[in-house]
């Protein structure tokens, strides 16, 4: 069953909890303590409900996608996040923790970003609060994610390249905890996925499941037969963690998480952190992870930058032992593929992450025939526009 | 090696000591002795797992009283850029946690001096909490740090270390406040590791202004050692360490002295006078530091 809110150590199951540097145990409770607060403070909810409203752009609309359902023969839907302020659903976390940051007293604000499209929702909200903010972001990524790195500068905030490791999301989580470790006492930390230690993966959790109450609430509003199968993408798990968490356990509702397969499980080279890791500590929580036999953290591989990252949120692993939610993956190819046919049928370009759960629905099409679908579109693709082109090259 | 073996108790002591009581009676000598424990930090298999035990070895001439040696790990959240590149070159090399620790035993067997393990939670949790520590014990180490493992998480590990006779060090850091310095003295560790800066490993140029308060608050709760790390880079911050710890660890102005070094000897040569001097500056009277 899911659990409200994870225990006294923060665990979900035997997953998740606090590995943290002692420095950084105290800030952690800290932040529980202050969203706690917050989360049970109507003022809190109100100001961030009409954030929601007249600047993110909540709620965002659930479409039809006609054509995609009349080629695959499956009743297909579209939650529509990619509407959402700065184009992705990572602007419903960073307003939300942007506003804890001030009720907190922290002037600074630091991040991490894959994709690039959590560091300009953070750098958003910050400009919108007056924060000051850092993000940092791996070598790799700010290559392939170069739109993002502008869109961060034109708002005001320093973007801090990361060259250790493989320069990718996972690097840029662990830059990010270490300016952290550091800068404790005066910045907050805004994660950007289900990730990290006890309070974040439940904190991220909370700001993002107004994407699945909206959708139970917009769908028999609509008219439209309720969700049979809901398909999101799985990095962090941010997106699907938003959608899925108000389903999950429901019964009636099959719920589905994308991870990146990369160039193939085989390979080695993806992000399947649910589908082949095991389990362990990364970024400070308990979670399915990719390792080698000495419990190295290994690389993962995506086309996608916001899915190329080895661990997952806690709750996630969670989901998987309890069976309440199925995690496949799609390869690079496959979500390429699924990335074209959105722009050419339904006229809209996806962000790389959401075109991997499109790509699982296309393959599995003739299990799916004739049942209700809603993909998370969780971001738009202006982003990685650039990338496909040179790809194509 | 000049100095005689340091452990020549009686022998009906040494056969049943175990690592835990080992690192206190470290303590307890250094006490008598009138000066500070002085415990260099190095990552395992630098400059090559061949080479490794001879730094260790240049160290403990200069008077060393033990070692915190590195297992190194691909994603060090509590190291800055020195130590993290220690840790990359020595994956890079093949070090494993086997080869780390086989450096481990080689550094006890030539040295006689007492070695802590420093990890990271993951590598510890693939083997197994249990396995992982029964093989720290047979490289005859004496105890064991985790650099992101916080007394609220640490009861299985230090069930573990008990039942292997490791010491297991828990840390207090400057943020920490005082219910939760209460729940680390409580926890019983081998000793204190007192986090004299806020912020990752790495060299500064001043001396931290912690040191003095932070001794306070975890002396007047309780009489485990303390032991001063992080941030502390020369032989004037050692010193005022000293005279207010137990003891002091210096790592990555040891560490990128080896990493700067052109071959293991130049390393070992660096390391011998940087280490005098270090001992120098830690030989503090228990008196002056009372």
């Amino acid at each position: 069953m899911k659990l409200e809110r994870p225990d006294a150590r923060g665990r979900y199951g035997t997953f998740g909890g606090m590995y943290a540097p002692e420095t950084l145990m105290p800030a952690l409770f800290e932040l529980e303590t202050a969203f706690t607060e917050a989360w049970s403070d109507d003022d809190f909810h109100a100001e961030l409900d009409h954030l929601l409203r007249t600047f993110v752009g909540r709620p965002t609309p659930v479409f039809r996608a006609a054509r995609l359902s009349d080629r695959l023969g499956v009743d297909l839907w579209f939650k529509r996040e990619d509407l959402a302020h700065t184009g992705a659903h990572k602007i419903n976390n960073t307003v939300g923790q942007g506003l804890l940051a001030k009720r907190m007293g922290k002037p600074r604000v630091i991040a991490e970003t894959g994709a690039g499209q959590h560091g300009v929702a953070t750098a958003t909200a910050c400009a919108l609060f007056g924060l000051e903010c850092e993000v940092y972001m791996g070598e790799k990524d700010i290559e392939r994610q170069a739109l993002n790195v502008y869109r961060m500068q034109m708002l005001g905030t320093k973007v801090i390249p990361v060259t250790s490791g493989a320069g990718t999301l996972k690097d840029a989580v662990s830059e990010a905890m270490r300016d952290w470790v550091s800068s404790v006492e005066t910045t907050h930390y805004i994660i950007g996925s289900v990730v990290g230690p006890h309070p974040f993966p439940w904190i991220v959790r909370e700001l993002q499941k107004v994407i699945g109450e909206e959708l139970q609430q917009q769908m028999p509003a609509d008219g439209i037969p309720a969700p049979e199968v809901i398909v999101a993408s799985v990095g962090g798990g941010s997106n699907a963690m938003g959608i899925f968490y108000p389903y999950a356990a429901d019964g009636g509702v099959e719920l589905v998480g994308v991870e990146a397969g990369g160039l193939g499980l085989a390979s080695g080279k993806h992000g399947a952190s649910l589908g082949v890791g095991s389990p362990g500590v990364i970024h400070g929580s308990m979670t399915y992870m990719l390792q080698d036999d000495f419990g190295q953290v290994l690389e993962a591989h995506s086309v996608s930058a916001g899915l190329d990252y080895p661990g997952v949120g806690p709750e996630h692993a969670y989901f998987k032992d309890e069976d309440l939610v199925r995690y496949e993956s799609v390869s690079d190819d496959e979500a390429m593929e699924a990335f074209h046919l959105m722009a050419q049928t339904e006229g809209i370009i996806p962000a790389l992450e959401s075109a991997h759960a499109l790509a699982w629905i296309v393959n599995e099409a003739d299990q799916l025939r004739g049942r209700t679908v809603v993909l998370n579109l969780s971001g738009r693709g202006d982003k990685d526009v650039q990338q496909v082109a040179a790809l194509y090259d | 090696m000049t100095e005689p073996a340091p452990t020549e108790p009686d022998p009906t002591d040494s056969r049943t000591e175990t690592g835990h009581e080992r690192i206190r009676r470290l303590f307890a000598d250094a006490e008598s002795d009138g000066r500070a424990v002085l415990l260099p930090y190095l990552t395992a298999g630098l400059p090559s797992v061949e080479e490794s035990p001879s730094l260790f070895s240049a160290m403990a001439d200069a008077g060393a009283d033990g070692f915190e040696v590195g297992i190194p790990y691909a994603d060090p959240l509590m190291d800055g850029p020195v130590i993290m590149e220690a840790g990359e070159r020595a994956l890079e090399a093949g070090v494993t946690v086997d080869r780390a620790l086989d450096v481990v035993r080689s550094v006890v067997d030539t040295t006689g001096k007492p070695v802590l393990v420093m990890t990271y939670v993951n590598p510890v949790l693939r083997r197994g909490i249990g396995g992982f520590f029964s093989r720290v014990a047979a490289s005859g180490a004496s105890g064991v740090i985790v650099a992101d493992l916080p007394a609220d998480e640490a009861a299985p590990f230090a069930r573990a270390a008990g039942e292997h006779g490791l010491g297991l060090v828990l840390f207090v850091a400057p943020t920490t406040d005082d219910d939760r310095l209460e729940h680390v003295v409580a926890s019983d560790p081998v000793f204190v590791y007192a986090i004299a800066e806020i912020g990752v490993t790495g060299e500064r140029d001043d001396a931290s202004v912690n040191i003095e308060a932070l001794a306070e608050r975890i002396r007047s709760r309780s009489d485990l050692p303390i032991v001063f790390g992080v941030g502390i880079s020369t032989p004037g911050h050692a010193s005022i360490a000293a005279s207010h710890g137990d003891g002091v660890i210096v790592g990555t102005a040891v560490v990128r002295r080896v990493l700067e070094a052109d071959s293991a000897v130049e390393a070992a040569n660096d390391l011998s006078t940087f280490v005098a001097e270090l001992r120098a500056a830690t030989d503090v009277s228990r008196v002056a530091r009372r």
